[in-house]
């Protein structure tokens, strides 16, 4: 009998259970452990990390046996490029101020979508960058700067 | 009456121009938000979380409770209109909603929804008023212990109940307790799972996980594939529902209520199995059953009254105990905790403004939706025609600027992206990201409840089956276990959850 790995749902999210479970009660090592009567920082986390632990076994152990697959496919593209996006708006924003930060994110993600079309693109991140503002920087009175020089 | 002083009180709060105006704000954008095609309640409200907590404790919680029933409501329409539910509770009424409009009665379907969810919305403001002060009244009681089996109890019930797969839901709900004690201990100062960043030694931001489970994480999954969106092309010409609707509707919208607001106040199930039940009910009582799913407005009237009062009735748990029964809830209580409002059973005394002012907001709120819904349906059917391609962008620019507000770091905006990389994953492995949000609110305070009622109890742990209440909140966990194992049951609850799986 030949067990099928790829696309494997119930097997990776075992396996994911286990890998954080493990983590957490490897790190939890760290922290005084204590007693049931007087816990330690350490109690509370090795025991979830256990409970996450099992559970992860049983999933897997689950995904072996029915084998069942992953629904639909991986958008990798939608999600790199939408990470980036809010990644870039971060880096950006901490640097240059929050109207590149946008401009950048509108741009980035909107590659990610089905259909890019620049000057679409251009108008909808001059409008919700303008929306932004509105909202964030004249009604809540955040103090963010625009561009790096205000 | 005390029930009719406290009413005053509330109504007094709600009603001030500053409150009324978040209120009507908060309705005006759920709505807006929610019947944007794709976008549900979980989604509105995590992104426009950030922008609340710039505002004070009171407008920020009315604002936010008007934003979720605006979004439940705007989820109808697009129901009603395109059969595309924007989340799991208007399933259900897709089913005869979409019929009607079909058959070109998509008018008397919105104004039957509209009425309904609004008497639903009454009752359920009164049964918080009622029901909340002897709730909260006996939660004084609750050592510990109890809370800890009562949290036990909520988890447990949310993970069995809301969810396609259980074993996966209860895995999610420990990885959100772990996620909720990153930072430091608040009894041996040690910061725990902070890998040295200081960011997280304050703990991960509620916020930051919110935002990046439902929405990014949401967005990427519906660019995944490559379908064409469906366009609203259809007229609505009059909303005036004939006599017969009304007659049918009325009994239909009653016993809605009474449905909806039962699931809604136990822990877990809420609006989805709420609306479920009553489309059921309807079904199951009804003379000739073979008209539903040909457009009977019996099946809209029902349902639709069901997921407003199970969403009303879902406050009793969150306002008077501090467990939250959804995802939803557990949002709402993030907020409250963020607002530094300590949830539990004192918010009725310490803040009774808040409480009061929040309930009667709810059913001032309930009734702008009404006035806003049946006269501006043909401004939301034009919002219908937006491309998702804009929107994603948009819901993006939220995420991005709320999150970079609550401490204007970037280290914020990268966690948010790290746990989207995550929540994808999650997502696509069949684990649904709202137990997670549940035990991620509930983490510290579990933990805290468990070390107090041990430390108490001398580490006897048998402290929580020897203490009657407490004993009772195991008791119904471990009856929700047995069930919920038991074959015979499973294979009905797959029947009743099949249709909510979908979103």
């Amino acid at each position: 009998m030949k067990i099928e790995l790829r696309n494997n749902k119930d097997f990776f999210a075992g396996l994911l259970f286990i890998v954080i479970g493990v983590l957490a009660m490897v790190i939890a090592r760290n922290y005084p452990f204590g007693s049931t009567m007087r816990m330690g920082p350490g109690y509370f986390p090795t025991v979830l990390g256990g409970i996450m632990t099992a559970f992860g076994l049983y999933v897997l152990v689950r995904g072996l046996i029915k084998g069942e697959k992953i629904e639909g496919v991986w958008g990798i593209r939608p999600l790199i490029l939408t990470v980036l996006g809010v990644v870039a708006f971060g880096f950006i924003m901490d640097r240059l101020g929050m109207v590149l930060a946008l401009v950048a994110m509108f741009f980035i993600s909107a590659f990610g979508g089905h259909e890019f079309k620049f000057k679409e693109v251009l108008i909808l991140a001059v409008v919700m960058t303008a929306a932004a503002w509105g909202i964030f920087i004249y009604g809540l009175g955040l103090p963010y700067r625009l561009f790096w020089w205000s | 009456m005390e029930l009719l002083d406290n009413l005053v009180l509330g109504f007094n709060v709600a009603l001030s121009l500053k409150n009324l105006v978040y209120c009507f704000i908060g309705v005006f954008v759920g709505t807006f938000i929610g019947v944007l095609p794709g976008i549900g309640p979980l989604v509105t409200i995590a992104m426009l979380l950030p922008i609340t907590f710039n505002l004070p404790p009171i407008p920020s919680l009315i604002m936010l409770a008007g934003i979720y029933y605006g979004a439940q409501y705007g989820g109808s329409t697009t129901s009603i209109l395109m059969n595309l539910p924007g989340e799991a509770a208007s399933v259900v009424t897709c089913i005869d909603g979409y019929q009607m409009a079909k058959q070109g009665r998509a008018g008397p379907a919105l104004a039957i929804a509209a009425v309904g969810s609004f008497l639903a919305g009454c009752v359920g403001t009164l049964l918080i008023g009622l029901f909340g002060p002897p709730i909260a009244e006996l939660a004084f009681k609750f050592g510990a212990a109890e809370y800890f089996s009562l949290m036990l109890m909520g988890l447990m019930a949310a993970a069995l109940l809301a969810s396609g797969d259980m074993v996966k839901a209860v895995a999610m709900v420990v990885l959100g307790l772990l996620l909720g004690i990153v930072g430091t201990d608040v009894n041996s100062g040690m910061a725990r799972f902070s890998f040295g960043v200081s960011e997280l030694s304050d703990g991960i931001g509620f916020t930051i996980v919110a935002v990046a489970l439902f929405a990014v994480a949401e967005i990427v999954k519906n660019l995944e594939t490559t379908a064409k969106q469906e366009v609203f092309t259809g007229k609505i010409t009059g909303l005036m529902p004939t006599l017969a609707d009304l007659k049918a509707s009325f009994p239909a919208i009653a016993r809605g209520t009474a449905v909806g607001s039962f699931f809604g106040a136990l822990p877990g199930t809420g609006p989805a199995i709420g609306a479920f039940s009553a489309y059921m009910l309807e079904k199951k009582i009804a003379k000739d059953p073979s008209l539903f799913g040909k457009g009977d407005i019996r099946g809209v009237a029902s349902p639709e009254a069901a997921n407003n009062a199970a969403a009303q009735c879902a406050f009793i748990p969150t306002l008077t105990l501090g467990i939250p029964g959804s995802g939803v809830m557990a949002l709402m209580l993030g907020a409250m905790t963020i607002q530094g409002i300590a949830p539990g059973p004192q918010v009725m005394t310490k803040n009774p403004d808040l409480f009061w002012g929040l309930i009667a907001s709810m059913w001032i709120g309930n009734l702008m939706l009404l006035v806003l819904n049946l006269p501006l349906v043909a401004m939301w059917v034009k919002l219908l025609k937006i491309p998702y391609r804009w929107l994603f962008p948009s819901i993006l620019m939220f995420v991005c600027v709320g999150s970079y507000s609550l401490n204007s770091s970037a280290v914020d905006i990268y966690l948010a992206a790290g746990f989207s990389i995550l929540g994808y994953i999650f997502i696509k492995l069949g684990c649904e990201p709202a137990p997670l949000i549940l035990g991620f609110v509930l983490g510290p305070l579990m933990e805290e409840n468990l070390r107090r009622a041990l430390l108490i109890s001398r580490g006897d742990p048998t402290v929580f089956f020897t203490r009657p209440i407490s004993l009772g909140f195991v008791l119904v966990t471990v009856l929700l276990i047995i069930f919920m194992i038991a074959p015979a049951i499973r294979k009905k609850r797959k029947k009743v959850i099949a249709p909510t799986d979908k979103t």
